[in-house]
């Protein structure tokens, strides 16, 4: 992991993998390494972000991502304000646009957003001074957690390159699996589709995947199992005829996890849908699975993500002739 | 009205096929007399002159798509900005959609715009008034009164008339009067929560994609329909190779049948989109490589009667925001005669069959008297210089609104002079003379 970029990070904003080349891959992921042996401390608190401020804007709800983006901030030492769509203007009928500029009238010093809308991140980050980090757009992106899977999967196997992949469920509406698919093509992996073709992007062959309909066959000698989420309004006639006929043909459970290797691993984003998705025993079994791994790295990541970004703007900014920055 | 004298012009009337040097002559608002010969024994005395140095003299432009603001939407466009922007676009004719606020859908409704447009419009403006009352898609629109009151053909705009029973009885009672049914084709089951072609950029941006197939299933329902009831059907704008060979195979077997191509399926393809260009987001959506080249194709072979440009005025924000939730259509009056000139520039179409589908093809169809340069025809007039490179910026729009995905594009041949009824309504301010 020697090809760090001499200039260090070089991105204002984490909008998405997309633009990224391995070395700014491998840079958050050698940084987040470290994170992850400090997060095991008792003390785990560092001043590296003190006196900066972290905005989390959720217009959609989250628990888990904002949690840990919440928790990494405050381990960096920044003051980290949470603010969600029932809560805010949005709701009144105030505009992204509108909003970015009341935002950026703060100071915030990064802003960690979540958008049901694809682009949507992008957009806001036009409007604001300081760093955007994109906690998930719509269906395009959601660049933290596939970082977050590839730390989880680099500590696990030592490396990503030449590794199968294969990520099964929901793709066509997901974007854990859009910015999954990205991260490990750049890094090298060999990636496989596995869905029913209702919950496949109908281009999806010129995204450099391999596309599998039969799950038995897609598993077969792969390194890595990532399930992904079934959501519930998409399971009762729309895309697939019911959450039974689902998991009989889509679900992970032993007797189609045996055509994998025998040291694969499970993998998901969570939440879980325990008989839907996955099985509940091999969701839990300590051997296979690293979801709660995932959970632990996620923190690291995002970590690893506020410092480098962070590094874009010094500690101690100059200060112009009327206290203003410069 | 004084008479004028246009000499020294390159004189393009598609309707004859005339494409010659010579010298055309109005008076009281119309064509009065045009040929080569013309003016052989001098030009008689008390006749204005205008010297077109060379510059093409051709029908003004007729825009069978044009959205405005009015009513219900000025602060978008009006019908007075839209007809200075058409008028510095060349376009002497445009004929306004009917989902306006409220819908173009009865007599009264099609007088108001005929009022407004003779008060207030520099230029010709006709409206297309509603196929069904509200654009519902379910009651049909009194076709024959607003026919008689000036509709000149009917549509519900930027929507398909879903029911198949329901566009059976409407091309079926509008063949009893020879209306023109101009139709959106889209099947919207399909197209759905669509934002965007469907296809690899839409994958990529993730945001829902409209298929291909929800205009090709459209198209060929409908031709059936038109088989079984003899309705003329004009298929509203075409953006794919299989609706194109669908209709072509109508054509084939002799229904009446035509249609059109906006200027953003040939100018631009989905990877305008980029990231997120909301002003790439239109109606039809913008498709792939293969599907632009079959426009220019459809247009070439003269499967695809007309070009149109599709005039959407939005204003900033309903623009400005996430790519799933911005308004739909880009602005199109001002630059549709210097983008289809691409077409001839660029060797694909013959410079009288594509101004043939800016003018006298429209005004077959809508039964217009313009669109040819001829002794009965009105004075609409377009003088312009196919060469002139420009480049398109969007602070010099006439138009209310600046939703233009061409900002900076450079462009060749521009509109010299427009004339409707024999009155200078645009005259371009940078050429000098």
């Amino acid at each position: 992991m020697s090809d760090i970029s001499p200039n260090g990070f070089p991105f204002r904003h984490l909008l998405g993998i997309e633009g990224l080349s391995p070395s700014d891959i491998t840079e958050i992921l050698d940084l987040a390494d470290q994170y992850v042996t400090q997060n095991r401390q008792v003390d785990k608190k560092r001043s590296i972000l003190s006196g900066r401020t972290q905005i989390n804007l959720f217009f959609e709800t989250s628990t888990r991502t904002r949690t840990s983006f919440e928790l990494a901030g405050k381990r960096l030492g920044a003051d980290v304000i949470n603010m969600t769509a029932t809560a805010s203007a949005i709701k009144k009928g105030e505009t992204l646009i509108d909003t970015a500029a009341t935002l950026n009238a703060m100071h915030p010093d990064a802003l960690v957003v979540r958008h049901p809308n694809s682009g949507a991140v992008a957009l806001l980050s036009q409007k604001m001074d300081c760093s955007v980090i994109n906690a998930g757009d719509g269906s395009h992106e959601h660049p933290t957690q596939a970082l977050l899977d590839a730390l989880t999967i680099r500590r696990r196997l030592g490396h990503l390159h030449g590794l199968t992949v294969a990520i099964c469920g929901d793709i066509l509406h997901s974007r854990v699996a859009r910015s999954n698919i990205m991260l490990l093509n750049i890094m090298g992996a060999h990636v496989r589709a596995i869905a029913p073709p209702t919950l496949l992007p109908g281009a999806m062959d010129r995204m450099g995947v391999e596309v599998f309909h039969d799950m038995t066959e897609g598993l077969r000698d792969v390194d890595i199992v990532m399930m992904l989420r079934l959501q519930n309004e998409r399971m009762n006639g729309a895309y697939v005829p019911s959450t039974r006929e689902y998991y009989h043909f889509f679900g992970l459970d032993s007797a189609k996890l045996a055509k994998a290797k025998q040291e694969a691993l499970i993998m998901h984003p969570g939440p879980m849908n325990r008989g839907v998705e996955i099985d509940s025993e091999l969701a839990d079994d300590i051997n296979r699975s690293v979801i709660r791994e995932q959970v632990e790295m996620g923190v690291a990541v995002r970590m690893a993500v506020l410092d480098l970004l962070s590094r874009q703007t010094s500690n101690q900014p100059p200060v112009g002739p009327e206290g203003t920055t410069t | 009205m004084s008479a004028t004298a246009y000499t020294n012009a390159r004189l393009i009337d598609p309707a004859s096929g005339l494409d010659s040097l010579g010298a055309l002559l109005t008076n009281d608002g119309q064509i009065a007399d045009l040929g080569p010969g013309l003016f052989a024994g001098g030009i008689p005395d008390g006749v204005e002159v205008v010297d077109c140095g060379g510059r093409v003299l051709c029908p003004g432009l007729i825009d069978m798509r044009v959205f405005v603001g009015e009513p219900g939407a000025e602060h978008k466009e009006t019908l007075a900005s839209a007809s200075l922007a058409a008028a510095a676009g060349g376009v002497t004719c445009i004929i306004v959609q009917p989902n306006t606020d409220p819908v173009i859908d009865d007599v009264a409704l099609v007088e108001y715009i005929k009022r407004q447009a003779r008060d207030k419009a520099v230029v010709r403006i006709h409206p297309m008034a509603a196929i069904t009352k509200g654009l519902c898609g379910e009651k049909m629109a009194e076709l024959g009164l607003m026919a008689q009151a000036d509709a000149v053909a009917f549509t519900d705009a930027d929507r398909a008339v879903a029911d198949a029973q329901v566009m059976r009885r409407v091309l079926s009672y509008a063949s009893a009067f020879n209306l023109l049914i101009c139709h959106y084709p889209e099947e919207r089951t399909l197209a759905r929560n669509g934002v965007m072609n469907a296809g690899e950029v839409a994958m990529r941006l993730g945001l829902p994609g409209i298929p291909t197939q929800a205009e090709t299933i459209m198209v060929e329902r409908d031709l059936r329909l038109v088989e079984m009831t003899g309705g003329r059907y004009h298929a509203a704008c075409l953006s794919t190779a299989q609706a194109i060979e669908a209709l072509a195979v109508g054509k084939a077997r002799g229904l009446p049948v035509s249609a059109a191509a906006a200027v953003h399926s040939f100018a631009l393809n989905e990877t305008a989109v980029g990231e997120y260009r909301t002003f790439a987001k239109t109606a039809p959506p913008l498709r792939d490589e293969a599907d632009r080249q079959a426009v220019v194709a459809g247009l070439a072979g003269g499967i695809i009667d007309v070009i149109c440009s599709c005039h959407d005025p939005q204003d900033v924000e309903s623009k400005r925001l996430p790519f799933e939730l911005a308004a739909t259509g880009i602005i199109g009056l001002e630059t549709m005669l210097p983008l289809a000139l691409e077409l001839y520039h660029n060797g694909a179409i013959g410079l009288s069959d594509l101004l043939a589908k800016m003018t006298w093809r429209p005004a077959q169809l809508l039964g217009l008297r313009g669109g040819k340069l001829s002794p009965d025809a009105p004075a609409d007039l377009l003088i312009f210089d196919p060469d002139k490179p420009w480049r398109i910026d969007e602070d010099n729009f006439h138009s209310k609104a600046k939703n233009t995905p061409y900002h900076g594009r450079p462009v060749q041949g521009r509109p010299w002079r427009t004339v409707v009824g024999g009155r200078v309504v645009y005259s371009d301010p940078n050429s000098g003379d």
